[in-house]
């Protein structure tokens, strides 16, 4: 299993609110981890740092993805080159089809990999075969980008463009907030079928739910900008029995 | 400078003793308006005595009008005088020789808009006079017009080979006194277009300034008539780019409809006179009069506008509903960056019972340029059943810009169904972060944005123009956002 991501002593903020500390991490290829933690602790921090979001302010460490140094890349070079960012809020763009949208990303993507862009017609096919897997009415790809969607339907079109673009480093931030519970089944099958060798999935969740789906190999928590402790899927038990603070207590103390 | 306007013989024995005739075969007149000036432009066209005599009420009035100022529009005082009324086509030897000497600014602006080569000759002014004359497509149009007995030429033959349809029709929608601008263009005007569609003809093609060869170098006052016959249809395109020069340069333009009982207009504009640069140097001073007179019953008038160029915009193109059942619609798409101002809309006037009108107008502004939405919808007491839907956007781009509306409603027969809707929305840096986190470009992105905002209007237009109007407005946003 080979390196994807290594972030060492990682310290970023916004303005002038420093909010990770000195966080340390690394996903190999194969991996599937969860990053819990309280709220406000830097979960969506962490994940729009890798991603490239311009108000966050890296003041030191590194992140490197695949042995390159992530952060001298623009947003849409770290995209290209296979990072996908599941947004805690996916944000609406009124006007703009949510099928362009789709097909635009997929071609940039491929054109950065020497491929050939795909055409409407191959386009729509697979678009309504990821969306049928998912439980997406086809409709969906002739609205504007989460046009008037409700919070759940936000979330399957983070996985359905997941799906469709095929990322090797997928962050999924909250993505199972919010969810009924065929909804959640669905989002899960999503990430499972992306499960291979070659990728890595960060889900950052609140519930134990989504990992009775998808059976993480490890499980942090994050508290005060930093990872305070790591395990495995026991982890996430126990902190739906204990909750956070003995977790806060031991790395005060 | 007073004259005795009843006295014809004297004013049109006076311009010989100017001596223009000899001079303005082979050059421009000097800058200044009199007079003179006009019966020199009407003389240097052969034009009939009806048509000198229209110009000069037309400019009598003038003097008598004071120059608008109710537009949100800043600009310095524009000295009449300054300006030039009649230039000859520049001798070839002026021109650039060939597309080399071209600024190539201009040059990668139509290569991204993906103009045809020789087509960018002709729009850079490069003296090929014949690039299309020798084209023989050209000419396959003329036939298959004349067949159908559509007349499409230039405004100053239709002067001498219609009379009777210009002295019926002419100032029939636009008077000469309507506003200032109109009566400076109906005194100066020099050339344009003239169309006339018979009684139950559809005009076999769309008729395209791009196609006219005549009318190539037009000045800045022309002065179009569109004439639709009882039940006859035609669709009209109009496509401006106009070379960068540092000087700001007044367009007044008049253009009038008149669409018969069951009979169709439809107007599409794409306009792109230089804008002037980053910082306001320079550009087209845009004050335009459209206006359409669905004067039969049943007929209808569209307006498609996509304008991104000019440095100011000052320009509303109207419907007159008289007949019972017209139908007048009005589709926007206005683009202002850097330093471009634009004060545009439309007037829907309701006088025919069940008229229908619609407005749907897209406002686009970034850099630190301002765009106003004017629009007055007045439905008359006898216009019972009146309807009207307006839905009026703007889309702002950055910090700077500003977008403003001004709608305006006078309505006196209470059975008239008015609606208006009026949205203000941003590119979000959250919208552009989404994009780009998707693999696509910022600048894809906002292009993206942008033409989901004006799909409405786009999809009003002609196949191969939405294209076009697509591209420039990629063009014109250029380096709006970052
Ligand atoms: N734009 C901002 N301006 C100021 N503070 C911010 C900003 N964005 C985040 N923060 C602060 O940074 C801290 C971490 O926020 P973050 O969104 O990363 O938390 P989180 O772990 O994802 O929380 P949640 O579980 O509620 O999603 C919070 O205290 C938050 O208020
Ligand atoms: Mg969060």
């Amino acid at each position: 299993m080979s390196n994807m991501l290594e972030i060492n002593n990682l310290h970023a903020g916004i303005g002038e609110t420093q909010i990770l500390n000195g966080l340390d991490l690394t996903v190999n290829s194969g991996e599937i981890h969860a990053i819990m933690g309280p709220n406000g602790s830097g979960k969506s921090t962490l994940a729009q740092v890798i991603a490239g979001h311009a108000d966050y302010r890296v003041s030191a460490g590194t992140v490197s993805y695949k042995g390159e140094d992530l952060l001298e890349y623009e947003p849409e070079e770290r995209a290209r080159r296979g990072i996908f960012l599941g947004f805690q809020y996916p944000v609406e763009i009124p006007g703009v089809n949510n099928a362009y949208l789709l097909k635009a990303a997929l071609n940039a993507k491929r054109r950065h990999n020497g491929l050939a862009e795909i055409d409407a017609f191959e386009f729509l096919q697979l678009a309504r075969k990821k969306m049928s897997d998912l439980g997406m009415d086809p409709v969906f790809l002739n609205r504007g980008v989460n046009e008037g969607f409700s919070g759940g339907e936000k979330k399957r079109n983070e996985i359905l463009q997941m799906a469709m673009l095929e990322p090797e480093l997928a962050i999924l931030d909250e993505t199972d907030s919010g969810l009924d519970i065929d909804a959640l089944k669905a989002v899960a099958a999503g990430v499972n079928a992306l499960r291979d060798p070659a990728r890595a999935i960060v889900l950052v969740t609140h519930y134990q739910r989504l990992l009775d789906y998808v059976e993480p190999d490890f499980v942090h928590v994050l508290s005060d900008g930093k990872i305070a402790r790591s395990g495995d899927k026991s982890l996430a038990l126990e902190l739906e029995e204990k909750g956070y603070e003995w977790i806060r207590e031991a790395a005060a103390g | 400078m007073s004259t005795d306007p009843s006295n014809l013989d004297s004013l049109v024995n006076r311009r010989y003793e100017h001596g223009f005739v000899t001079d303005i075969e082979t050059d421009s007149l000097p800058p200044g308006l009199d007079e003179d000036v006009i019966r020199a432009i009407s003389a240097r066209k052969n034009e009939p005595e009806f048509m000198l005599e229209w110009r000069l009420k037309a400019y009598r009035h003038w003097l008598t009008m004071q120059e608008p100022e109710w537009a949100h529009l800043h600009y310095p005082k524009i000295d009449y005088q300054e300006i030039s009324y009649f230039a000859a086509p520049k001798s070839d030897k002026d021109k650039p020789q060939s597309l080399a000497d071209v600024d190539p600014k201009l040059l990668e602006t139509y290569d991204k808009l993906g103009i045809p080569l020789h087509e960018r000759a002709r729009l850079a002014g490069v003296a090929v006079d014949a690039v299309f004359d020798s084209v023989s497509v050209a000419t396959t149009f003329k036939e298959k017009l004349n067949d159908a007995g559509v007349i499409f030429c230039p405004f100053s033959e239709a002067v001498m080979e219609h009379p009777e349809l210009i002295k019926k029709y002419l100032g029939s929608v636009v008077p000469r006194r309507d506003n200032y601008f109109a009566a400076l263009n109906s005194a100066v005007f020099s050339d344009g277009s003239f169309v006339y569609i018979p009684k139950g003809v559809r005009c076999p093609m769309e008729l395209s300034t791009y196609f006219r060869i005549n009318a190539a170098n037009t000045g800045q006052f022309e002065r179009t008539l569109i004439v639709a016959d009882e039940g006859s249809h035609v669709s009209y395109l109009e496509g401006c780019t106009a070379p960068m020069r540092d000087e700001n340069q007044l367009h007044a333009a008049v253009v009038e409809l008149v669409a018969l009982k069951d009979a169709e207009i439809k107007y599409s504009t794409v306009q792109n006179w230089y804008p002037g640069d980053e910082e306001g140097k320079g550009g087209i001073y845009n004050f335009v009069t459209k206006r359409g007179d669905c004067r039969g019953a049943s007929s209808k008038i569209s307006w498609t506008q996509v304008e991104t160029g000019s440095a100011i915009t000052w320009k509303y193109p109207s419907c007159i509903l008289r007949g019972e059942n017209s139908v007048g619609e009005f589709y926007s798409v206005a683009v202002t960056n850097n330093m471009q101002q634009a004060d545009t809309g439309t007037k829907m006037i309701h006088i025919g019972r069940n008229t229908t009108s619609t407005i749907v107008s897209k406002g686009i502004s970034a850099g630190r340029a301002q765009q106003s939405y004017r629009g007055l919808v007045r439905v008359l007491p006898q216009a019972s059943g009146a309807r009207n839907h307006a839905q009026c956007d703007s889309l702002l781009i950055g910090k700077e810009c500003g977008a403003h509306t001004f709608p305006y409603m006078e309505i006196k027969n209470p059975t008239a169904k008015i609606e208006h809707e009026a949205t203000t929305s941003k590119i979000s840096a959250d919208q552009l972060f989404y994009c780009r986190q998707r693999g696509i470009s910022e600048e894809d992105a906002v292009n993206m944005i942008v033409n989901g905002f004006c799909k409405d209007v786009f999809k009003q237009l002609p196949m191969e123009f939405a294209v076009e109007a697509q591209a420039l407005l990629n063009v014109s946003l250029e380096g709006a956002v970052g």
